[in-house]
């Protein structure tokens, strides 16, 4: 059923117009003065908070060793179903042949992805890191899947405080507790 | 036989179970999970993980006249051992007060994995037990959130190689002895031991060239830990992602039950499933490749008429006009299932056809491998197919196409070619091949009809026990190929011009159960599988020799 609203009857002094378009005025150029708060992207670019999520990225350590042993939690946890990991084994002559397991790839579907961040969460090794990178484009659905090689230039250093497999490392060439 | 009983009391209620059973089993039995690593129910006791403590209490006898003590409401005065103790290792009496839950026993469980996970390397996300792995699943149950351990973890070999298919990660290892008793038991031979002491203790192969066995890989399944992963699986893809059905193997008519695990359409691996009537919870190392041969590029992917590609439905409609020009011989196989294998039995008798089949034949293992290296030959006798046991080649049909007697042939699966068919053979009759994969049957063959592989169809298989056992369809099929029961109905209705819709495998069952009475109950086969009566076949001479559960004779005797 339709509800007919009764509209108010404007007063003599409003219907007289000119002083509602000078009160008008009055705030536009008030605010002509003040400082601005949009911002003029792309020429400028946001300050992003700490803890921002933006595109997820794979991070090596201090030593440039790649973080992600391929365990395949993100891809599980992802709601999305935007991550993909091809698990494969490090070569026996790599330095870091002790770690048995790398990823041979990882995709990352950045159409799917919905930045939510609990890819990072799950991470055992913490080698996968939501960054600051918000503005994502490309010209084909192909450009929007990142590969490992796109995901650790991305990614870049991240410093780890535990540092567990070194530790592994160290302790096996000292021959442990022997 | 009846079995004998005793009362017992666990976590307070009373319940009447099976004597001479350990209190782990009977506390399984009721449905209370005692957690465990080293107990296995198809091996020795060892009592050497001390996970599975509880508490354990006898009623108490007046030490003077030896009369059981009671309390004033009239219940027994229970002298409790005054320790844990391991509940593999400890079998139940009569009135034998159990606990499993109070807070003494969960202190023992979580001071048992303090120890354990002490020098445990803790490299879950590397591990491909990891999911399935009960030390996993004990410590997040029972365990302690952080180690209070500080000095370095014993440092142990990480990568031996065992057999050339086990990896063996001795740091994983938590000393349950498992795969020692698996190797020393069921394979009869030492393959893994014991070195060092302490907490040193290491698993170890023993140095000698050839440490293989076709059942080295249930040790990887017996594992509780990571500490021996199948190399075939390592870094394959984590447990959680693969999907498990129930199958059945095809290696051989032992019909050992499996567990086919797969994600995305694709098999990674099979397991066997427990089955205590068939193959405990062992199977064999070769029945778990089995699959690899339907992911190969040999694959039968789309129906051909005179060697050029075509759409299946056509292929169907050659068939029938191919069949229709007479003297047909059907090729029948004991891959096919029992629906199959009957369905093939109704076309033979409405084209006229005479069934021929080959055996195959391997060397009998006298364990989980047997002589007949297909699983349904029972199946062939039971629906009639044969009524002796098949040579091992098709040379009789062979003879048969070079007289003119047979024009045309309905291969299913069987390679002609290997087994007595030349050449010009094909050119002399009219060859219809069905089938999963290519071989040179296919590639000579008038129509190709590609079908489904085991993994791609569900179906009851009758395995050298007369056990009528089902398994389900692990993965989608390829798109252009056809269910062989959906086939062998679609020319039985074109070819007798009948108008029927084609029926289910479970109609199907239904009408095998209403026609033969050995299987009148298969319509409804639980996952262990029908035991049927299999003397009315004593006579045939079935090649298979005494194995586990299996006894030559066995259906000519009464059942067990």
């Amino acid at each position: 059923m339709a509800i007919i609203v009764e509209r108010k009857r404007l007063s003599f002094w409003e219907r007289l117009y000119l002083p509602q378009i000078v009160s008008g005025l009055f705030i536009t150029f008030k605010n002509i003065f003040k400082p601005r708060v949009t911002l003029e992207y792309p020429d400028q670019s946001p300050v992003l908070p700490v803890g921002y999520r933006g595109a997820p990225t794979l991070v090596k350590d201090s030593e440039g060793r790649e973080k992600c042993v391929s365990c395949q939690l993100c891809e599980f946890v992802c709601p999305s179903k935007a991550i993909r990991v091809t698990p494969g084994e490090i070569s026996p002559d790599c330095e870091y042949s002790y770690i048995e397991k790398a990823p041979k790839d990882f995709k990352i579907d950045m159409l799917r992805c919905i930045f939510c961040g609990l890819c990072q969460e799950a991470c055992p090794e913490n080698a996968i890191v939501l960054q600051n990178e918000f503005s994502i484009n490309g010209y084909s659905r192909g450009d929007f899947v990142r590969h490992k090689c796109d995901l650790y230039a991305a990614g870049g250093v991240m410093p780890d405080k535990i540092m567990k497999w070194k530790k592994v490392r160290d302790n096996a060439e000292l021959g442990g507790n022997r | 036989m009846d079995k004998k009983t005793v009362k017992v009391n666990i976590n307070g209620a009373d319940y009447e179970v099976e004597a001479g059973r350990n209190v782990l089993e009977t506390c399984r039995s009721v449905g209370i999970e005692i957690p465990h690593f080293c107990y296995h129910p198809d091996l020795k006791v060892a009592g050497s993980c001390r996970m599975c403590l509880v508490y354990t209490g006898m009623p108490a006898r007046d030490r003077a006249t030896g009369e059981l003590l009671k309390k004033e409401d009239g219940s027994f005065e229970i002298a409790w051992m005054p320790k844990p103790a391991i509940a593999c290792g400890t079998n139940v009496a009569e009135n034998m007060h159990i606990i499993t839950d109070s807070e003494a026993v969960r202190d023992c469980r979580r001071s048992v994995l303090e120890f354990i996970l002490l020098n445990h390397p803790l490299d879950c996300p590397i591990c491909d037990k990891a999911g399935e792995c009960r030390l996993q699943e004990y410590a997040h149950a029972y365990g302690r959130e952080e180690s209070r351990y500080v000095e370095n973890k014993n440092v142990k070999p990480k990568k031996t190689e065992v057999a050339g298919k086990i990896m063996l990660d001795a740091e994983r290892c938590i000393q349950c002895s498992r795969c020692i008793r698996f190797c020393n038991e069921f394979i009869g031979r030492s393959i893994f031991g014991f070195t060092k002491r302490g907490s040193k203790t290491e698993i170890a192969v023993y140095p000698e060239a050839d440490n293989d066995s076709n059942y080295l890989l249930n040790v990887v399944d017996g594992c509780p830990v990571g500490a021996l992963t199948e190399k075939a699986f390592r870094f394959k893809m984590r447990t959680w992602f693969l999907k498990a059905v129930d199958g059945i193997c095809a290696e051989s008519s032992a019909g050992v039950n499996t567990r086919v695990w797969s994600r995305e359409g694709r098999i990674y691996r099979i397991t066997p499933r427990e089955n205590s009537a068939v193959n405990q919870t062992w199977m064999s190392d070769s029945g778990r490749y089995v699959f690899e041969r339907f992911n190969s590029e040999n694959r039968l992917s789309r129906a051909r008429i005179d060697s050029s590609p075509c759409e299946l439905s056509y292929a169907v409609d050659r068939c029938v006009e191919i069949l229709k020009l007479g003297s047909v011989a059907v090729v029948a196989n004991a891959w096919q299932t029992l629906e199959e294998q009957y369905a093939a039995g109704e076309l033979a008798k409405a084209c006229g056809a005479r069934i021929f089949m080959a055996s195959h034949l391997g060397e009998d293992d006298g364990k989980l491998v047997s002589a007949d290296r297909t699983p349904n030959m029972r199946g062939a006798f039971l629906t009639g197919l044969v009524d002796s046991y098949p040579g091992g080649d098709l040379s009789e049909l062979a003879g048969l196409v070079r007289s003119g007697a047979v024009k045309t042939v309905l291969c299913l699966r069987e390679n002609l070619r290997a087994l007595g068919f030349e050449a010009k053979d094909f050119k002399s009759a009219n060859i219809i091949y069905c089938g999963a994969l290519e071989n040179e049957t296919s590639a000579s063959a008038k129509v190709c009809v590609p079908l489904r592989s085991e993994f791609e169809k569900r179906g009851l298989w009758v395995n050298r026990q007369f056990r009528v056992q089902k398994f389900e369809r692990a993965v989608e099929p390829p798109r252009e190929t056809i269910d062989d029961l959906e086939f062998l109905m679609a020319l039985l209705r074109d070819f007798t011009n009948a108008s029927f819709s084609i029926p289910s495998v479970g109609d199907v069952r239904r009408v095998i159960a209403s026609k033969i009475p050995q299987l009148k109950d298969c319509w409804n086969v639980g996952p262990e599988g029908l035991q049927i009566d299999g003397s009315a076949f004593a006579e045939i001479d079935f090649p298979e020799t005494d194995a586990m559960h299996f006894y030559k004779n066995q259906h000519a005797c009464s059942k067990e």
